[in-house]
């Protein structure tokens, strides 16, 4: 950018690196992100309380497997609303897709013996389609997603009941299991740790303390305010202590669950994409003022579609794992899944009426409700009171936001 | 004639950083019509509002006697329930409910929580009478047209026992026939010992109906004028309606004006809902190379429409005319082709239209050309930064940094953001619609420095404005609109607040060509 438009431009370098107090840096950064601050720290307390209550069962590498296998479709679905809702819409079918691309996947495999990796890419080809099909309804024709997702999710759940004649449909081939309830292959000499999981482990921490450290300096470049170096060194510190902790318990079990891998490459790629790239900014756009982002030459038709389109094809993959770790393709499969992914995406951090919330904060809402619904289990709360909680966890995340909001603005 | 039905003492009401009103009286008579003039922004609103409750009593300084006692309203309810019925420029129908269920909402005839049919629609056919409509009080309001739904408020506001009514620009969108009905009817009305409150750019509509003439000027009272048998001259009511010195420092520029830049001809728009109302009708106007041309209008007249209905059909149905951008017809049928073709709109609505105000200054400066800071999609945020706080020194954004929430920023800083982004899009030639628009005098100054210098880097700049000083000191050439038709066009040299309030008043039935 070398143009200079505007009168005046007094060239000299910005207020860098001033030292200000580092309580005053940490609160900034806090304000700008209460909700999504306040919820990690929340999961964090929930963590702790259940590994207390729980007699440290919680957090046994064994019950981390199991907690991550069993919210990943979830979290899978809770990434795709995240984006919907921050465009400003809703998906209501997004469970009975998932059934429905579950059982469409099972008669492939099953019935025609389609080969997996085959049926796996035609599957996610029918979530894109329905997906297509609601954002063309949607976007183009204008109807409110509301109603479009709800027609859908009678739609889908009707047409999984047909195609199945209401019989569950097993086994899938081996192979497809393995991408609900399959780990990375062991390798390299016997320790007692799993090979493959500290290497990977170790991968992710430096290629995340390498990224740190680049924005860091890169930040410093272009003279922005940076952390002091204190909390930038504490801050890397958190990271690699988290990183560390995970994989060795990871580690100790069965290694690396296959759709952790799933989940991590979705996480780092939405999250790139909501926040660096042209789309993303143009999502955020349209969800905090329509009118403004048309005027401003954002083509908003096509990428509230395109949010659906995606919308479609993780609503498929989160049918997919959950046939895969069933290992049947049920008509029951998927119901309230669109509650649970909508009620992660509030808790963590979305706003009722779009524009606001992170890819990373949908995975922070559905690890909030997956350790709420895995420790009380654990401690033996039945599913009625755990509904209950869930209910006014929900209530709490979203009212001490509008709480925070009002006191802020104003 | 009796006592005054009302009078207002010393009024003052402050906003953050503006002074809304300022010391002002208002006397109405029993029995009278009295009409408010002034122009945009010059206080009339803000005054019926404090009148009515809208803004509570405490709020602002002064008083207000109504027959005599005083009042201290708190809210529209209670000055209703005193008789005070404000009608504003915006109709509040229901358009789904029936016209009956329209005029006793909020009054409903019933008993302990019931609707009583037969008395509602009975007394809403009585209403209709005596306000001279004759429909169905069954009919949908969707289903009447903007003429019998002015009436329709009226009716609701004698269902309320009115003794002051007050009509906010009620003719503004109604045609000549249906103008005539309604001052006819407040006539009728004042003969039934209804005072009235009637604020009108329309002047002849005033000489017509008006007994008495407050004029307002930034925010204050100038004068009031008694209106004799024999009519009021409307000069006479201009002069008090702009007579004020030139208060802004307007910067000093030699203009070097170069090849028609933007041309657009013979612009025809419909209303997006009523399509049989015309609400730019035959426009044509041009824009040079290095020219600021201004667009004046009062409320209502076009302006906006005009100007985005030709940025992408942002506005109404479009039904006839072209745009030129150097001779070259070219299409702006979307935002992003006009975009393409060099335009930048930016507008009067900055909160509803202009900013994402969720987002941080960054982020809505780069959003019209995020191409320009992305390489293959993906958003360079440093690079993003450094436009950001680029744009807020040069235009001097007060805000702590560049991530401030826009939602937060003052009106002023908020404009500067919204005209940063445009600048940064590197339009060929920007539309400003009112671009100082409620901000305070030191902010106006620097946007007017802005718009100068753009100008001098050869863009061509077009400004739409209520206020006509502004006009009169940026502009180099100022057309005129009136009721979605162009009344004239004047030179510098040959413009003055007079000369242009005469075109701008200019009723459509007679228009006064001078292109």
């Amino acid at each position: 950018m070398t143009q200079t438009e505007t009168p005046e431009i007094t060239a000299s370098t910005p207020p860098a690196a001033e030292h200000s107090s580092v309580g005053a840096v940490l609160l900034r950064a806090l304000r700008g992100n209460v909700r999504q601050y306040g919820m990690l720290l929340a999961l964090a307390l929930i963590v702790v309380l259940f590994q207390i209550w729980t007699d440290g069962i919680l957090l046994q590498p064994l019950n981390v497997t199991n907690l991550i296998q069993q919210n990943s479709y979830i979290l899978i679905l809770a990434i795709g609303m995240m984006i919907v809702i921050i465009a400003g819409h809703i998906d209501l079918s997004v469970g009975s897709l998932a059934a429905f691309v579950g059982a469409a996947s099972a008669v492939l495999m099953i019935k025609h013996g389609m080969s997996w990796p085959l049926a796996l890419v035609l599957a996610l080809l029918i979530g894109a389609a329905a997906g297509a099909w609601q954002g063309f309804w949607i976007a183009y024709i204008g109807i409110p997603s509301f109603i479009v997702t709800l027609a859908g999710m009678l739609l889908f759940r009707g047409g999984t009941q047909i195609m199945l004649q209401g019989q569950s449909i097993a086994p899938f081939p081996r192979g497809f299991q393995q991408i609900g309830n399959g780990f990375l292959p062991e390798v390299g000499p016997h320790t007692n740790y799993h090979n493959l999981t500290l290497l990977l482990g170790a991968a992710v921490l430096a290629v995340a303390v390498l990224q740190e450290v680049r924005g860091r300096r890169r930040a410093a470049s272009y003279g922005l305010e940076l952390l002091p170096a204190g909390l930038f060194l504490a801050k890397l510190a958190v990271i690699t202590a988290a990183v560390a902790v995970f994989t060795l318990l990871l580690a100790s079990y069965r290694g690396f669950p296959i759709v952790l891998l799933i989940l991590g490459v979705l996480l780092v790629g939405f999250g790139y994409l909501m926040r660096n790239s042209i789309i993303g900014r143009h999502t955020y756009a349209i969800g905090g003022n329509e009118a403004a982002a048309k005027l401003s030459g954002v083509k908003s038709k096509r990428v509230v579609f395109l949010a659906f389109v995606n919308m479609g094809v993780l609503a498929a993959l989160a049918g997919l794992v959950f046939a895969a770790r069933l290992n049947a393709g049920t008509p029951q499969a998927g119901i309230n899944f669109e509650l649970e992914a909508i009620a992660a995406a509030f808790i963590g951090g979305a706003s009722a009426s779009g524009g606001v919330g992170t890819v990373f904060g949908a995975i922070i809402g559905g690890l909030v409700l997956g350790v709420l619904n895995n420790g009380m289990s654990l401690v033996g709360v039945g599913t009625d009171y755990q509904q209950v909680i869930k209910g006014l966890v929900l209530l709490a995340a979203v009212g001490f936001d509008v709480y925070n909001k009002r006191k802020v603005g104003s | 004639m009796a006592g005054p039905v009302l009078a207002m003492r010393s009024i003052t009401k402050t906003f953050p950083g503006v002074k809304a009103l300022s010391d002002v009286n208002l006397t109405v008579a029993a029995g009278e019509v009295h009409a408010i003039c002034g122009e945009n922004g010059a206080g009339k609103s803000t005054l019926m509002k404090v009148l009515s409750g809208v803004y509570p009593h405490g709020s602002y300084e002064g008083e207000i006697l109504f027959q005599g006692e005083p009042c201290h309203f708190r809210s529209i309810r209670q000055s209703e329930q005193r008789g005070i019925v404000i009608i504003h420029q915006e109709l509040a129908l229901v358009p789904y409910l029936s016209i009956a269920e329209n005029i006793f909402l909020g009054n409903e005839h019933a008993k302990r929580g019931i609707i009583s049919w037969h008395r509602t629609l009975s007394h809403a056919a009585e209403l209709l009478k005596r306000v001279g409509l004759s429909e169905n009080p069954q009919t949908r309001i969707a289903d009447i047209g903007v003429g019998k739904q002015q009436l329709v408020e009226i009716a609701k506001a004698l269902a309320k026992e009115v003794k002051l009514l007050i009509l906010d620009e009620p003719t503004a969108a109604l045609n000549d026939e249906d103008s005539r009905k309604l001052l006819d009817l407040i006539l009728e009305l004042k003969a039934q010992g209804i005072s009235c409150i009637i604020i009108s750019h329309k002047l002849n509509e005033i000489a017509k109906v008006a007994d008495s003439v407050t004029i307002l000027r930034d925010g204050r009272t100038i004068e009031t004028l008694a209106v004799g048998p024999e009519g009021i001259a409307e000069d006479r009511i201009i002069r008090g309606m702009v007579g004020r010195d030139l208060e802004h420092r307007y910067p000093e520029r030699t203009p070097e004006i170069g090849e028609v830049a933007l041309a657009v001809e013979d612009w025809t728009v419909q209303h997006p809902i009523h399509h049989q109302r015309k609400v730019v009708d035959g426009v044509s106007v041009n824009v040079r190379h290095g020219e600021i041309v201004g667009i004046a209008g009062l409320m209502g007249a076009g302006r906006t429409e005009l100007a985005m209905s030709v940025f992408g059909r942002s506005y109404g149905r479009h039904t006839g005319g072209r745009v030129l951008m150097h001779g070259k017809e070219v299409s702006t049928r979307t935002v992003p082709e006009a975009i393409g073709h060099g335009l930048a709109y930016v507008t009067e609505d900055r909160k509803h239209l202009g900013l994402n105000l969720l987002d941080d200054i960054s982020r809505n400066i780069s959003l019209s050309a995020l191409k320009k800071v992305s390489r293959r999609g993906v958003v360079d945020e440093h690079e993003e930064h450094r436009v950001a706080e680029r744009y807020r020194k040069s235009l001097n954004i007060k805000a702590p940094s560049v991530f401030a929430e826009t939602g937060k920023l003052s009106g002023g800083n908020q404009q500067k953001v919204v005209l940063s982004k445009w600048i940064f899009a590197e339009p060929e030639v920007l539309i400003l619609d009112e671009p100082t628009r409620g901000i305070d005098v030191g902010a106006k100054a620097e946007i007017y420095q802005v718009i100068a210098d753009l100008a001098a880097q050869g863009r061509a700049v077009l400004v739409i404005s209520s206020e006509l000083p502004e006009l009169l000191g940026l502009c180099d050439r100022i057309y005129t609109m009136a009721e979605g038709r162009l009344t004239g066009e004047l030179g510098r040299a040959d413009a003055t607040q007079e000369s242009l309030m005469r075109l701008l008043t200019t009723s459509a039935a007679t228009p006064n060509e001078q292109v």
